[in-house]
């Protein structure tokens, strides 16, 4: 797989390209995430027609800056190639554009991140808990999350 | 010897309640509630080799309704949580509870933002079994443990709370 001819049309929102024995990974910029995910779903020479997993990253740890990451693992079945895309979020933005319109399968994937991670998904048709329950406070994948935390217990009556 | 000849003109006295215990303590019903690893040593429990009908309480029952022995096996996490309760309040009186294994008693190590620290935050429990998962034995042990509470409850002795530990 080649990158250039994305690099050539996005120059300024490709920070990074990795490419290391096949396994592809580039890390963007959160402002066009959409348009360049929609330049691979759609242009032949990609055609990454799967998605595979979408997921988070908190860097809290590490000190990095943007803190978050949103990981879009993309497969191409035409082609047979895959590509990593690290998409760089803030912690002061965590509005994400949605991408249920190019991939079905984002939808869960989407809701997972919100809730473990807290990123909004902006348009995403129905953001709302997957794995946890309503009324659940903070997001548990975050790296700042207490271990020893816990939560008010669900009565049946609220829930059942 | 024929029983009736055994018993020819005997006369046992007791007591109604403590008649009702006895048989009450060999006939439960269990209902187990199995999330976990310890349901498969429940299984084996049930089944032959081990065989809790030797404790009258081969009779398992998958509603509330029909049970008074609520057997919890395996890790109870928040989602669960108002389904245990539920089914607990489903059952009717008299009722007993087993937590059987580490992660209904605990949380087991799954000490994070999900699972519940033990089921008595939920629901009261009567014996605890300890054990990552108990062996047969041991769920033998907590049935036989149950017994024993029904019986000296009947004749209005204390349970011991360190003794139902063991």
């Amino acid at each position: 797989m080649n990158l250039t001819s994305l690099q050539e049309k996005f120059p300024s929102e490709i920070l990074q390209v990795n490419s290391k024995e096949e396994d592809f990974s580039i890390v963007i910029r959160k402002d066009r995430c959409h348009e360049i995910l929609k330049f691979l779903r759609e242009e032949p020479e990609f055609h990454f027609e799967m998605m595979v997993d979408l997921c988070g990253v908190d860097y809290l740890p590490m000190g990095e800056r943007p803190r978050f990451e949103v990981v879009y693992h993309l497969y191409s079945l035409t082609h047979n190639h895959r590509l990593r895309v690290r998409v760089k979020v803030p912690e002061e933005d965590l509005k994400v554009p949605t991408v249920t319109d190019l991939w079905k399968a984002a939808d869960w994937f989407e809701r997972e991140a919100w809730e473990m991670f807290g990123f909004e998904f902006t348009g995403h048709p129905n953001l709302k808990h997957l794995l946890l329950y309503n009324g659940f406070e903070g997001h548990p994948l975050r790296k700042d999350y207490p271990i020893g935390k816990r939560q008010k217990i669900p009565t049946p009556e609220e829930t059942l | 010897m024929a029983v009736k000849d055994l018993f020819a003109g005997a006369v046992i006295t007791t007591k109604l309640k403590e008649v009702v215990a006895w048989g009450r303590k060999y006939s439960l019903w269990p209902m187990p509630y199995a999330t976990a690893c310890c349901g498969i040593e429940f299984m084996g429990t049930v089944s032959s080799y081990f065989d809790i009908s030797r404790f009258g309480a081969e009779l398992v029952r998958f509603s509330p309704r029909q049970a008074d022995l609520l057997i919890v096996l395996g890790t109870i996490n928040y989602k669960q949580a108002p389904i245990l309760k539920r089914i607990y309040e489903q059952m009717c009186e008299p009722k007993w509870v087993i937590s059987a294994g580490a992660c209904a008693s605990s949380g087991g190590f799954y000490d994070n933002y999900s699972v519940i620290q033990g089921i008595d935050e939920l629901i009261p429990v009567d014996v605890y079994v300890p054990g990552c998962p108990p062996r047969p034995e041991a769920i033998l042990n907590g049935v036989m443990k149950i017994q024993e509470k029904i019986e000296k409850e009947a004749k209005g002795l204390k349970v011991d709370q360190r003794e139902q530990a063991a």
